[in-house]
């Protein structure tokens, strides 16, 4: 079982629907205990982070996510939720997050008017290091992202994709140990995102 | 690189795709969800699925089938027609689409945009409009109205000002689909294309006119925008999506070349 945490961050429907077209069971939950107990989890999210960090306190969620990650349960983060594992964002003039992974979160500083932010659209991955949820999976694909900032890992050992933008060349996949983490969205992200999706329903949280 | 987007186009009418030039002449084009999954295999970047009727009619969006393109489909889509409020908007959202297009309601209502971007997020909300060429109308600086309820309706907007007002209110990308190019199959207007794109500082969508590759190239490299619709050239048979990203990619436009 997938459990998919709803911490009022957007819309989780399209990722329930991305497991679902694995024949993968989701669960969706705000529930702590369950969160606490769960043996795998996705951590997604479209929006802000200081309301989304405010709504995560207001649920009680910060210390069953932060204790499940710690157990080694593969745990995947999309999007926003990507930011928030990190340790600080610049979003809401600054906003503490959950510092599962240390680094920070940063705006795109477009160099031309037709650097757009937020960044819409499809653009490649490339690979830095292999990881299985990249299996069968080949560098420099693309996949869909909706985001205003980027996440900037302290420790290069934590980035496993890198991706282009606005002159910043961001990594749009990192990870350590149980948790993996991508700016993009697979469930958005066709045929190679669903894969993605495979991969790590089929993970066992070593690497 | 952030790649070209290649948006499919599918005008629904009693649960099926039809098309018309200027909304009008309606063919049959078959099942939605069918069409859908079959782009969708052959690679576009994105949909939308227009309700056309839905608001003449005065009924809400089929949601059904909404859900069933989501289920179909793994990339995102936008959801047209007959959205009057935040609860239809989240109806869509919740069955499964990425984005909400606004057209005619956001001109009558253009508190509309603010309150969706707000609510669901800026990339949620994507403003459709529909301009048409005027003449030596001090009104229009820009050369353009806007037109509302399939092109029936003048406003009195400026293309340009409501442009910029609807991206100010929140709207996180911007549909413009010219009156006088749609359904022509003669190429799209790059110049107001151009003009929207360097008036707003949000993804701008053409629309309208697309009838080979070549002119995805021209609206792409002329007319500045990040994606562009195409509905007739597809649906007849006539190129695939494959092709149309083959002479995009040999014209060196970035598209996607993985799926």
């Amino acid at each position: 079982m997938i459990v998919i945490v709803d911490y009022k961050a957007g819309n989780l429907t399209s990722v329930q629907l991305g497991f679902g077209a694995l024949g993968l069971e989701t669960r969706v939950t705000r529930d702590p205990a369950e969160i606490a107990r769960a043996g795998r989890l996705v951590f997604p999210g479209v929006g802000a982070a200081g309301a989304a960090m405010r709504n995560l306190r207001e649920l009680g969620l910060v210390a069953p996510l932060q204790a499940a990650a710690a157990r080694g349960i593969p745990f995947l983060g999309i999007c926003l939720g990507t930011q928030i594992v990190l340790g600080r964002s610049e979003e809401d003039g600054g906003t503490e997050t959950l510092g599962l992974l240390p680094g920070e979160v940063r705006r795109f500083q477009p160099l031309v008017p037709s650097d757009k932010v937020p960044q819409i659209g499809w653009n490649s991955v490339a690979f830095r290091r292999p990881h299985p949820v990249l299996a069968g999976l080949a560098s420099g694909g693309e996949f869909y992202f909706v985001h205003s900032y980027y996440p900037a890992p302290a420790d290069a050992t934590d980035v496993i994709g890198v991706t282009e933008y606005a002159g910043a060349t961001f990594a749009s996949l990192l990870g350590r140990g149980n948790i993996v983490a991508a700016q993009f969205h697979p469930e958005k992200s066709g045929r190679i995102g669903l894969q993605l999706l495979k991969n790590f329903s089929n993970w066992d949280g070593q690497c | 690189m952030l790649t070209r987007r290649i948006i499919p186009c599918l005008d629904v009418r009693n649960r099926r795709v039809t098309k018309g030039v200027r909304f009008q002449n309606n063919v049959d084009l078959g099942d939605p969800i069918a069409l859908a999954s079959r782009y969708y295999e052959e690679g576009c970047d994105e949909l939308v699925v227009y309700d056309i009727t839905a608001s003449a009619e005065r009924r809400p969006i089929d949601i059904e089938m909404v859900r069933e393109v989501a289920r179909a489909i793994h990339i995102p889509f936008a959801v047209g027609g007959g959205i009057a409020t935040l609860a239809d908007m989240e109806r869509v959202l919740l069955a499964g689409a990425e984005k909400i297009s606004v057209n005619s309601l956001a001109v009558a209502k253009p508190a509309l945009i603010g309150e969706g971007s707000r609510a669901f997020g800026a990339q949620c909300i994507v403003l459709g409009m529909d301009p048409v060429r005027v003449a030596g109308d001090a009104r229009f600086p820009s050369g353009y109205e806007i037109t509302t309820h399939g092109f029936r309706e003048r406003t009195g907007l400026d293309a340009v000002a409501w442009a910029r007002r609807a991206a100010d209110l929140g709207a996180g990308e911007i549909v413009v689909n010219s009156v006088d190019a749609d359904g022509t199959r003669r190429g799209f207007d790059l110049r107001l294309t151009r003009l929207i794109a360097e008036a707003v500082g949000v993804p701008v969508v053409a629309s309208g006119g697309a009838g080979k590759p070549a002119h995805l190239t021209a609206v792409f490299r002329e007319g500045l925008a990040d994606a562009a619709i195409v509905a007739g050239m597809i649906h007849t048979g006539e190129f695939t999506i494959p092709r149309i990203k083959a002479e995009l990619a040999a014209a060196g436009i970035p598209v996607r070349a993985t799926w």
